[in-house]
């Protein structure tokens, strides 16, 4: 069941076919994990409190889904179909090791702040989804390429909670100073409920119900 | 000429323009609820039974407000009371009333003009009429805040509960929860610091000036110098032991003061007595259910006996106060007889209604004896208990088939 490729893989040009573009597009708008297949929704509560802690995570996650898109559908041709997703998990798991150990000697106090996050990267439905989905059925540079675009997509809504939720909540972004002193003077204070996880769940709603709004209802259903 | 004949002819004449195909077509909704405020609409159901009554979305609207007028009048007084008590002045009946409406009807005119002008977008951008349900959020929303609230947070509240409370979900009737109090928990969890201590139940002078004129002047000192009004309710939770109803005593509190409303609290929510005639009002049109009020109270007043069983020597003196007390505290009152009756979020069906009530006392007066971060829980028992409803219902439902079923088997119809 795992070898099916419908279509012939690229002659290993720089150019993209046009199969390859789409794997590319799609999931950054029309099938973005978040909004639309609402995966990975945890991790995005969890770590968008601030700019910083979203940025390193979205690498983190992006450099996991697309290596193991890549390794899996490389290995795709012997691994038993019983036993996949064990496969599947070991190869996850060693690549979320190999990311928290890079964070922890480069990044040690953003490591820090994202705690368990990194770790959980593998459990993440994004990574093990598209591992099944995709990896699993199409060549390693159309998986790693899926994957990669993936991780883009994930990253692009981690980013935007995080803008809104950092301005709103603390008054900055990146850590720097945002809203001015006279507002504040003036009576103006952070939104407290956007430094809980509430005001996360709220903040990706929104964006899913522009993006639902901007596509039309009837491509969704 | 008579003059609604006059009014009647005005606006058949300007009707094409909003009508299909005329030109002010997209403001339709604008056209069709200053139609149906002023007059009795000529539309009538086709096809089908449907009952004929006086009684539309419209009149049931007027008379949620008509009910929580007397609130708003013992509350502004009270807020006009609680002003010139901290500052030493007199307090005769005028300049609290004064004093109190500078405070209050700033407040409700941001709820009503912000909150109208969501409700409004949406109606032109849905192309659905505008409903008078928000007549009630916008006036009900103000009454659950602090009289120190600054304006802004008013219009971040109310946008929050008109456009996430119930415009995405589809309007009013869809709503899952009652948009008043959802604004009410945005602001709640958004600015704590604003809508709950000890520090923001009592408007001083500068404020009132600061909320006539927000940009001009800016009080760091808010408050009269020393002042300090903790709410009944922060007093008997601060209580360590012993005596609650003397420590409320000492902190100038009797249960005559809180049932007629001169103590410090939310707006809205410090006279019991003008939530009475305001449930009286509801229950005499028909529009609030009896059930849940009754079941509400009883719900509290079981879960303080129980509580009172359960507390000793050492427990937090709110745990010993007295289910009485319970029900002239706080927003206990105005929650029961505005909020909780909302007939879009609470339960429908009769008995599950009764179910409905008897869990929001019960988890009111639980959340303020055993939660030491709320002093007050009637918010959160009802918002949690709106999420519980259909499967009250659904359970309530499945019970009803189940024994017809059985009294089915067993007449072997």
């Amino acid at each position: 069941m795992a070898t099916e490729t419908a279509v012939p893989a690229s002659g290993g040009g720089i150019g993209l076919t046009t199969r390859e573009k789409k794997i590319l597009k799609d999931p950054l708008w029309d099938n973005n994990p978040i909004t639309f297949q609402i995966l990975g929704v945890c991790s995005a509560l969890a770590v968008t409190v601030q700019m910083q802690t979203a940025v390193v995570m979205s690498m983190a996650l992006t450099t996991v889904v697309a290596g193991s898109g890549l390794i899996i559908s490389s290995l795709r041709e012997y691994i038993p179909s019983k036993i996949r997703i064990i496969v599947q998990l070991t190869v996850i798991a060693s690549l979320v090791i190999v990311v928290d150990q890079v964070l922890k000697a480069y990044l040690f106090n953003i490591s820090k702040q994202l705690s368990v996050f990194v770790g959980l990267i593998i459990t993440n439905c994004i990574v093990m989804g598209r591992a099944e989905g995709f990896a699993m059925s199409n060549p390693p540079r159309e998986a790693f390429l899926d994957g990669l675009a993936n991780g883009v997509g994930y990253s692009l809504i981690l980013l935007a909670v995080a803008t809104v939720r950092e301005i709103l909540g603390n008054g900055s972004w990146f850590g720097i100073r945002i809203v001015p002193e006279f507002l504040y003077a003036h009576g103006y204070v952070n939104n407290g409920l956007m430094v809980l996880a509430p005001g996360a769940f709220i903040i990706v709603g929104l964006l899913i119900w522009a993006q639902r709004t901007i596509m039309g209802v009837e491509k969704h259903d | 000429m008579n003059p609604v004949k006059l009014l009647e002819d005005k606006i058949e004449e300007a009707r094409p323009l909003f009508e299909k195909g005329g030109k002010l077509e997209k403001l339709y909704p604008l056209f069709e609820a200053k139609e149906t405020f002023l007059l009795s609409p000529a539309t009538v159901t086709t096809g089908g039974t449907h009952v004929r009554d006086a009684l539309d979305m419209k009149r049931l609207m007027i008379m949620v407000v008509a009910a929580i007028l007397p609130t708003f009048f013992a509350g502004s007084y009270n807020v006009g009371l609680q002003a010139l008590l901290a500052q030493g002045l007199s307090t005769d009946f005028i300049s609290c009333m004064a004093t109190g409406l500078m405070v209050t009807v700033p407040i409700v005119i941001t709820s009503y003009a912000v909150g109208g002008f969501w409700e409004v977008t949406f109606a032109l951008v849905r192309r659905h009429e505008i409903n008078e349900g928000f007549l009630v959020t916008g006036l009900l929303f103000p009454l659950t805040l602090p009289p120190s609230i600054p304006l802004w947070m008013v219009a971040v509240g109310v946008s929050f509960g008109v456009v996430l409370g119930k415009e995405v979900f589809g309007g009013t009737g869809m709503n899952i929860l009652n948009p008043a109090l959802t604004a009410r928990a945005f602001v709640f969890f958004a600015y704590p610091a604003s809508i709950s201590g000890d520090r923001v139940w009592v408007a001083g002078k500068a404020l009132i000036f600061d909320k006539i004129f927000p940009f001009f002047t800016y009080s760091n000192e808010s408050f009269v110098d020393g002042f300090s009004g903790a709410t009944p309710l922060l007093v008997s939770a601060s209580q360590k032991n012993g005596d609650v109803a003397a420590a409320l005593g000492n902190a100038g509190f009797t249960l005559k003061q809180a049932f007629l409303g001169s103590i410090p609290g939310s707006i809205g929510e410090t006279s019991t007595m003008a939530c009475l005639i305001g449930a009286y009002i509801l229950i005499v049109t028909g529009v609030g259910s009896w059930r849940i009020m009754v079941s509400c109270v009883a719900g509290a007043l079981a879960m303080a006996a129980l509580m009172n069983g359960v507390a000793g020597p050492e427990s937090a003196g709110i745990m010993h106060l007295p289910g009485m007390w319970h029900l002239m505290l706080g927003g206990f009152m105005f929650g029961t007889v505005f909020m909780a009756t909302d007939p879009v979020s609470a339960a429908r069906t009769e008995r599950g209604k009764i179910i409905y009530g008897l869990l929001i006392g019960a988890l009111a007066v639980l959340i303020r004896s055993v939660n030491p971060a709320y002093p007050e829980g009637v918010m959160l028992a009802i918002l949690f208990l709106n999420i519980l409803a259909p499967l009250i219902d659904y359970t309530v439902m499945q019970g009803h088939f189940a024994r017809r079923k059985a009294w089915r088997g067993a007449k072997n119809v």
